[in-house]
C-alpha cells in the first residue's frame, strides 16, 4: 500500500474499549435490577400466599399479611386516578390544543409542569397536609361542623389529592405527547368538512390520543402506588382495625407499610420474612401495572395503524 | 363544448386580486381567476408556485396556519367569503376538500361518511344510512364496501381509500370540490378510476384539481391555469394551454422544458 495515511493502530482498539465501557455501564443496570429482585424473591416468596394477601397484620406486625394495605392501595390509587385524569387531559388539551405556545399564560403553565415534577416528594407530603388537610379539609369543618373534626384530619381523601398533584405531570405530559401525535391530516380532514375546533377535538383528536392517555393514567397510577411521603402525613395509618369506607377514614398502604414495618417495628428482626414478603407484593403490583400500561399502548396502536386488506 | 372562455355556464368561484403572504414570504401575487360551475379548473405548475395554496384559500383552510395574512377577494356565488358575516364553518360545508394523501379516520368506512353529515346536525339512523349510501355510489366505490361497511376505512386499498375520501367530502352536498393531487400517492389504475369519478361529478359539482401530472390536467379539466412563481401566468380552455398556449413560458412548462 502506497498511502500516504499511515493510520492509526491505536484507533480500533480505543474504538473497541470504549464499546466495552459502554457496555459494561449499561450492564450495571440489568445487574442492579437482577440483584434486586433476586435478594427480594429469595426473602420474600416464601412468605406470600393467599392468606398472606387477604389477612390483616398480627402480633404486633411480626405475624398476618397486608391485605388492609393491598385494599388501601387501591382504593387510594383509584381515587388519585379519578382526580388527576381529567384535570391532567383538560390542561393538556389547553395547552397543546387552544393556547398558543410563545402565550404567557401556556408559558406559565408549562414552567409550573415541569417544575412540579421536580419538587421531592416529601414536600408533596407537607404541602398536603398544609393545604388539604389544614386549610381545606380544616375549612370545611370550621364552615359545615363548627369546628368539629370531621374533614380536618388526615384521610384517603387528601392523600389521593396529594398524591395526585404529584402524579399531575405525568398525565399531562403524556397526554400531550398523545394529542401532538394525532396527524395534522386528521384534523385538516375534519376542518375541511366544517367542523369546529371542538368537535375536531372531541370526535378526531382525543378519540386517536386514548391510548396515550390511557398509558399516561397507568404510568401515573404505577408512580403514585410506590409513593410513601406524600400520604405518610395526609392519610396514611400505621394500622387500622377495619378498611376505610369513607372518604374521611385513614387508611393502610403497601409502601407506607413497607416503611412501618422496616423501621417501627419493636422487633425488627422478627418482621423481617413479612417485610420482604410485602416488598414482593408492592413490586409485583408495580410491574403489573407497567405491564398493563405497555400492553394498552401496544394495542390501540395496532389498532390504528393501517392494515393492508 | 370544448373549453371555458365561451362557456353557458356561471362562474361559481371567482378570485380577485389575491395576495396571501406566509410571515413576509409573500405566496400568491394578485390571482385573479373565474372558476365555472359544472366545469374542471386544473391548476398547474411546478412545486412551490402557489397552486396549493391558491386551492386552500377557497375554503380558508390556510387560516389554520400561523402567520397567514392575505389581500384580495374570493367570491362564492358572488358574495365574498372574507365578509364578517360569513361562517367558516358553513363555507367549508359547501366547499369540499380531498387531500393529496388520503387521509380516512381511523374509524369504520361508516363512520367516515357519516362524520361530515353527524357534525352538522343529522342523527337519525335511517337518513345517515342513506347519506352513506348514496354518496359511495357517487364516488364509485359503494359495490367494493357495501357488505362491510363496518370495517376500519384503514383495511381499504389506497386507491378504495382516496375514493372514500371523495365520498366523505361529498356527504355533506358541497357546492365546490377541491381536489389537492388527489392521485399522486396512487398507482395507474387507482388514477384512472378517480378520474373517470372526477369526469362523473362535474355534472353536479364546481371542481378545481390542483395536479403535477400534465396529461391529467389534459384529460380531466375544461380550464388549465398555470401558475409560477405565486403568479398566474395563463389562464384559459384546457385545449387551448395545452396546444396553443400565448405565453412561452406555459409553453416550456407544458412541454416539459423546465419544472
Amino acid at each position: 500500500m502506497s498511502s500516504r495515511l499511515p493510520g492509526r493502530p491505536s484507533a480500533a482498539w480505543k474504538g473497541s474499549a470504549f464499546v466495552a465501557l459502554c457496555g459494561a455501564a449499561a450492564a450495571i443496570i440489568v445487574a442492579m435490577l437482577a440483584i434486586i429482585l433476586a435478594d427480594v424473591v429469595r426473602n420474600g416468596w416464601a412468605g406470600l400466599g393467599w392468606e398472606f394477601l387477604v389477612s390483616a397484620p398480627s402480633e404486633g406486625m411480626r405475624g398476618g399479611g397486608v391485605g388492609p394495605a393491598i385494599f388501601g392501595t387501591f382504593a387510594l390509587v383509584l381515587l388519585m386516578t379519578i382526580a388527576v385524569v381529567p384535570v391532567g387531559v383538560l390542561t393538556a388539551v389547553y395547552l397543546f390544543e387552544y393556547a398558543r405556545p410563545d402565550s404567557a399564560f401556556a408559558r406559565a403553565v408549562n414552567l409550573a409542569v415541569s417544575n412540579l415534577a421536580g419538587v421531592p416528594s416529601i414536600v408533596f407530603g407537607l404541602f398536603g397536609l398544609g393545604f388539604f388537610v389544614r386549610f381545606v379539609g380544616g375549612g370545611i369543618d370550621r364552615v359545615f361542623h363548627a369546628g368539629e373534626l370531621a374533614w380536618g384530619k388526615p384521610s384517603i381523601l387528601w392523600a389521593a389529592l396529594t398524591l395526585a398533584l404529584l402524579t399531575l405531570p405525568v398525565v399531562i405530559v403524556t397526554t400531550g405527547e398523545a394529542l401532538r401525535a394525532v396527524p395534522v391530516a386528521a384534523r385538516e380532514a375534519s376542518f375541511a368538512l366544517g367542523a369546529t375546533k371542538w368537535q375536531t377535538i372531541s370526535r378526531v383528536v382525543l378519540p386517536q390520543s386514548l391510548a396515550g392517555i390511557l398509558t399516561g393514567a397507568i404510568l401515573a397510577v404505577s408512580r403514585g402506588a410506590g409513593e410513601v411521603a406524600p400520604i405518610m402525613f395526609t392519610g396514611a395509618a400505621y394500622f387500622l382495625p377495619k378498611l376505610p369506607t369513607r372518604l374521611t377514614d385513614q387508611f393502610m398502604e403497601l409502601g407506607y407499610h413497607v416503611y412501618v414495618l422496616s423501621t417501627q417495628s419493636p422487633d425488627i428482626e422478627a418482621t423481617k420474612p413479612i417485610l420482604y414478603s410485602t416488598v414482593l407484593v408492592l413490586l409485583f403490583l408495580t410491574f403489573l401495572l407497567n405491564a398493563t400500561a405497555i400492553a394498552i399502548r401496544a394495542r390501540f396502536r395496532a389498532a390504528l395503524r393501517p392494515q393492508d386488506a | 363544448m370544448e373549453g371555458g372562455s365561451n362557456d353557458a355556464t356561471s362562474v361559481k368561484v371567482s378570485a380577485r386580486d389575491l395576495d396571501v403572504f406566509y410571515g413576509s414570504t409573500q405566496a400568491l401575487h394578485g390571482i385573479s381567476l373565474d372558476a365555472r360551475a359544472n366545469r374542471v379548473t386544473a391548476l398547474i405548475g411546478p412545486s412551490g408556485c402557489g397552486k396549493s395554496t391558491f386551492l386552500r384559500s377557497i375554503n380558508r383552510m390556510n387560516d389554520l396556519i400561523p402567520g397567514m395574512r392575505r389581500q384580495g377577494r374570493i367570491l362564492l356565488d358572488g358574495a365574498d367569503i372574507h365578509d364578517p358575516g360569513v361562517d367558516v364553518v358553513d363555507l367549508r360545508r359547501r366547499v369540499g376538500m380531498v387531500f393529496q394523501r388520503s387521509n380516512p379516520f381511523p374509524k369504520s368506512i361508516y363512520e367516515n361518511v357519516s362524520y361530515g353529515p353527524r357534525i352538522h346536525g343529522v342523527s337519525d339512523r335511517g337518513t345517515l344510512d342513506e347519506i352513506v349510501r348514496t354518496t359511495l355510489e357517487q364516488a364509485a366505490l359503494w359495490d367494493e364496501v357495501k357488505d362491510r361497511l363496518g370495517a376500519s376505512a384503514l383495511s381499504l386499498s389506497g386507491g378504495q381509500q382516496q375514493r372514500l375520501c371523495i365520498a366523505r367530502a361529498l356527504a355533506v352536498e358541497p357546492e365546490v370540490l377541491l381536489m389537492d393531487e388527489p392521485a399522486s400517492a396512487l398507482d395507474p389504475l387507482a388514477t384512472a378510476r378517480i378520474e373517470e369519478l372526477i369526469h362523473e361529478l362535474k355534472e353536479r359539482y364546481t371542481i378545481l384539481i390542483v395536479t403535477h401530472n400534465m396529461q391529467q390536467a389534459a384529460r380531466v379539466s375544461d380550464t388549465t391555469a398555470y401558475f409560477y412563481l405565486g403568479r398566474l401566468v395563463e389562464v384559459g380552455p384546457t385545449a387551448q394551454i395545452f396546444t396553443n398556449p400565448a405565453k412561452q413560458e406555459t409553453e416550456d412548462y407544458i412541454t416539459g422544458r423546465f419544472g
